[in-house]
């Protein structure tokens, strides 16, 4: 059933249709209206897989889709045409430019935290890279998968972009087939099998993982602020963010008043009982439910610490004192259990960090900019964002995605684009200036050598439209300027004129 | 422990002090580079004449020039490559630093390809340098002379520790391979190129592959047939048609496939004189194992030019090949010979369909005077690169990405393009500790007011650019008119 759906994609892929600008932004339009339509259904579904509060769902998910799509649909004439690039003495009187093309058929694995976002986000992209894609939504968020695949056929073309759901039997059949392009979203475990089955094709991938993301809480920063910002990024989705700070690095001095700023923020975040509370999320699946509740195993919760496992609830928990080897510490929590770690000084902080896998996001918090510097200089994440969390996702200029065990590749915005386009180098030369070529020909001898060598060593200019353009105004402007600035001179100077 | 895995160590080690990332370390080391290129000029050019039987001219042409190119950017541009590069802000993010900061990776693998010893292997090093790393380079055994040369020498002009040289053939590979890498940089063939990104799946490691195929080239019955059968001719045979990019096979119409043998025979006289085996300037095929493989292409195709052998020199003579079909030997395989087959299409349209039917090659190249033919073929084809009127040429323009497209790879190098494919482009958010009340609307308890807010700041696109221009015009015009009214009245 896989093979057909991919055959069918890539047979409709290759008649042309999903290449013409206007075709991929009325499939941009037709989603966005999906998104705006449909919006209530989706935050039902968001409710049934995980406990999705009906404000979580817009804010977390929906509005960045919808900005992801209006930027793509503003800017798709910009972002498909040719990019002319610097030309030296030998190309320039021809056409050297790079051409974005479509990849063919794309497969998008989508992950079950933010089953709409993380799904649909590379959708956009590879519909505005004038691709087919194959969206494979994970079967953990159930209601979320279903209702996408009942939606999508009405608003998308059906058969450039197909909804395969099923398990993991389904999702390997899936990557037994050829494909241009595979985006998956998940765990490191399976991004190798999904790189393994890739390779086999020679398929390029981009692979969105997760790592622990640590936060480290600089002793002198106003803690107030920093907990309450750090509190939200924690517990928001119930902990379930591949870039939630999973762990608290910071002095020893500092943790208690940590704890109490992220207690105080609790209690008005989510109020005394959090399980009441309809903006407070809860743990998607028993499996995940145990695994989580199994690294508190043997630690005492500063806060929280309480559970519920037929509402699969677990309460916003914060561990002190948590030593390295603690289990707490050796896999990503994806839960809403916040250890912290002491360190003696941002020295320790960094050689901890280091020591680590390379992690999806880095988060500092401190108001002295040498301590900032330091942390970005002599550690390395997908990530950072400094003085709050998770909030470099949010804007779509800045480009997405992990490195090292993290993962590899990048979207938003125009990254997505880029990520799946082929950046065709081309170059147009005319069938005139023979002459120049012949010191390349056969028989060399050392003056041909010496004129080959002149001209490959000229300097590269930019000769794009936009330079071109700046520098004839500003010429013009400074022209303007000088003329200005002589006739004011001349009037000071006391030099009357006439014509006045 | 294996010596490939002492080296790797060794190298991870002496990346993590911190040694390779200052930008003046990084420049010395090029600098380095190119003084190795030009103090060697005669061990590198004796080594590929003992490899390929290429003269002192041509290893320059082909291999060193470029060579020296991609240094000299290099070693210009490095500031400003490393540099932060400033992003679009956000309404929410207008008082904060947003930028991508360029990070090396940490430890490359670089394995080089033997038809383009020096070039092939020292460029992806240039790129992994400049941006930082440390790289264990691995020459191809089956260039052993340059192998043996790049193994002595380069030692004595980069940081042995930084930049090993490790030789070795197949079981030497897989081991270096075993190790944990930050990145792969692979030229060679697809079948071991699947191999190298399985391996570097077990780690997941990014790699990027610089494969090869079946480079088409299209003839239009209207274009100058002296001057394209010239570039052509120069194009296949540089090298014995041992170039990634060589133009593999050609496409025309039969109407003019007599005229192109004509003009292509008199290019190779001209070339290589009536008698290219004494001819210094033209090369000979690495070794037996490929000399049997391309003479074997020519079982069953008709020989228009050439067809002559020398095993005992491994050499072949300049042969183009008349009349061929897409199902015959030659057509089968990537050549990587100089044998030139033409398959004769009845116009553009069956040249896009049977290039469309075949993997996507690492070079495209068409010759015709006709601007829209030259479109369509870019619009309804892919390629690694397409040009227009020439061969091999954009591997010399560092401006363009050069790389390919599915089975002929991905990634891509050169100038900038390798320095970003070598770095990790980290995204960075500064932001500051106030203003923590505009942060409200995004904590819960949510409401549908603090959403309505959250949606416009989101939503709302700021274009600054356009912002600093109208200020600017404001500024500028505010001064104008008081300008205007003290001076002038």
């Amino acid at each position: 059933m896989e093979m057909q759906v991919v055959q069918r994609a890539r047979e409709t892929f290759l008649t042309g249709k999903s290449r013409p600008l206007e075709f991929r932004v009325q499939q941009l339009k037709s989603l966005q209206r999906m998104i705006t339509d449909r919006q209530g259904e989706i935050a039902t579904a968001l409710k049934q897989d995980i406990n999705r509060s009906q404000y979580d769902t817009p804010l977390l998910e929906l509005i960045g889709l919808e900005n992801e799509i209006s930027l793509a649909v503003s800017k798709l004439a910009q972002w498909a045409a040719p990019r002319p690039v610097e030309k030296s003495l030998l190309t320039i009187r021809d056409q050297v430019y790079i051409q974005p093309e479509p990849l063919g058929v794309v497969l998008i694995i989508g992950a079950w935290n933010y089953p709409w976002a993380l799904t649909l986000q590379p959708l956009v992209g590879a519909i505005a890279a004038g691709n087919a894609a194959v969206v494979k939504p994970s079967e953990l968020s159930e209601y979320s998968a279903s209702l996408l695949k009942a939606l999508l056929p009405r608003y998308l073309d059906q058969e450039l972009y197909p909804v395969v759901c099923g398990g993991v039997s389904e999702t390997q059949e899936l990557l037994r087939q050829r494909f241009d392009h595979i985006f998956y979203t998940g765990n490191s475990t399976v991004g190798k099998l999904v790189m393994e089955a890739a390779a086999r094709h020679l398929t390029p991938v981009t692979l969105e993982l997760g790592g622990k993301s640590p936060c480290y809480i600089d002793k002198d920063v106003d803690l107030r602020v920093a907990c309450r910002r750090i509190t939200w990024g924690k517990f928001v989705n119930c902990g379930q963010t591949c870039i939630a700070p999973d762990y608290i690095l910071c002095e020893p001095s500092i943790q208690n008043r940590v704890v109490e700023g992220i207690r105080q923020t609790l209690l008005e975040f989510y109020g005394p009982d959090p399980k009441s509370s309809p903006d407070y999320g809860r743990i998607i699946n028993q499996r995940h439910f145990n695994r989580v509740m199994a690294l508190l195993d043997g630690y005492t919760a500063a806060l929280g610490g309480q559970s519920d496992s037929s509402q699969r609830y677990i309460a916003p928990t914060v561990v002190k004192d948590v030593p390295p080897h603690a289990r707490l510490m050796q896999e990503e929590i994806f839960g809403p259990l916040l250890p912290i770690v002491t360190v003696s000084d941002i020295d320790d902080a960094i050689h901890f960090i280091s020591e680590r896998e390379k992690p999806l996001a880095i988060y500092v918090f401190s108001s002295n900019k040498k301590v900032i510097k330091r942390m970005l200089a002599e550690t390395t994440s997908g990530g950072v964002t400094v003085n709050d969390v998770m909030m470099h996702y949010t804007l779509n200029s800045l480009p997405f995605g992990g490195v090292g065990q993290s993962g590899t590749g990048r979207y938003h915005g125009k990254h997505t684009f880029d990520q799946f386009s082929h950046h065709r180098a081309c170059l147009v030369k005319s069938l005139g200036m023979e002459g120049v070529n012949m010191p390349r020909y056969p028989p060399q001898n050392h003056q041909k050598a010496r004129r080959v060598r002149l001209a490959m060593r000229t300097p590269l200019v930019d000769f794009s439209k936009g330079t071109y353009i700046w520098a004839v105004t500003a010429s013009i402007v400074a022209l303007g300027l000088l003329v200005a600035l002589t006739v004011i001179l001349i009037l000071a100077a006391g030099v009357s004129c006439t014509c006045w | 422990m294996s010596r490939e895995q002492l080296v790797v160590e060794r190298a991870r080690r002496a990346f993590q002090t911190g040694m390779s990332k200052p930008l003046k370390f990084r420049v010395h080391q090029l600098k380095n580079l190119h003084r190795f290129i030009i103090e060697r000029r005669k061990d590198i050019a004796d080594a590929v004449k003992k490899d390929l039987n290429k003269t002192e001219h041509s290893t320059e042409l082909f291999e060193t020039l470029g060579l020296e190119g991609e240094i000299d950017v290099a070693v210009e541009r490095l500031a400003e490559w490393a540099a932060p590069r400033p992003v679009e802000k956000s309404l929410l993010t207008i008082l904060d630093e947003v930028y991508i900061q360029p990070e090396p990776l940490g430890v490359v693998l670089i394995i080089g390809a033997w038809n383009y010893p020096w070039a092939v292997t020292l460029q992806p090093l240039v790129a992994a340098i400049a941006a930082g790393n440390a790289a264990v380079v691995k020459p191809s055994e089956v260039s052993s002379h340059s192998a043996k040369v790049m193994e002595e020498l380069l030692p004595l002009y980069l940081d042995k520790e930084l930049y090993p040289v490790v030789c070795g053939g197949v079981s030497e590979t897989q081991e270096l391979l075993r190790q944990r890498f930050d990145h792969i940089f692979y030229t060679g063939n697809s079948t071991v190129g699947k191999l190298v990104m399985e391996a570097a799946a077990r780690h997941l490691t990014p790699v990027t592959l610089e494969l090869g195929g079946k480079s088409p080239c299209y003839i239009d019955k209207d274009v100058d047939l002296r001057v394209a059968c010239r570039r052509i001719t120069w194009g296949k045979f540089v090298n014995c048609g041992q170039t990634c990019i060589a133009p593999d096979y050609i496409l025309c119409e039969p109407s003019i496939q007599n005229r192109v043998v004509e003009e292509i025979r008199k290019c190779i006289t001209e070339f290589y004189t009536d008698d290219p085996k004494t001819f210094e300037d033209y090369g000979r095929i690495i070794n037996q194992r490929h000399f049997q493989r391309v003479m074997s292409l020519l079982e069953g195709s008709t020989v228009a030019i050439g067809g002559d052998s020398d095993q005992s020199q491994c050499y072949i003579a300049p042969t183009v090949l008349k009349d061929v079909t897409g199902g015959s030997k030659v057509m089968q395989e990537e050549i990587f010979g100089p044998l030139l087959p033409i398959v004769t299409v009845s116009g553009v349209d069956e040249a896009i369909q049977f290039i469309n039917e075949r993997e996507k090659p690492l070079a495209l190249y068409v010759f015709s005077p006709d601007n829209k033919l030259i479109r369509r073929v870019i619009a309804e084809t892919s390629s690694g690169a397409l040009v227009a009127n020439d061969c091999l040429v954009h591997f010399t323009v560092s401006a363009l990405p050069f790389g390919g497209v599915g089975n002929s790879g991905m990634g891509r190098y050169h100038s900038q393009h390798g320095f970003d494919q070598l770095s990790h482009l980290r995204a960075c958010l500064i932001k500051k500790l106030n203003l923590e009340d505009a942060n409200a609307m995004r904590y819960p308890p949510h409401t549908a007011k603090k959403l309505g807010w959250a949606r416009f700041f989101f939503l709302k696109r700021v274009n600054l650019r356009q912002l600093r221009r109208m200020a600017l015009l404001a500024l500028f015009s505010a001064m104008a008119s008081f300008v205007v009214q003290r001076f002038l009245r």
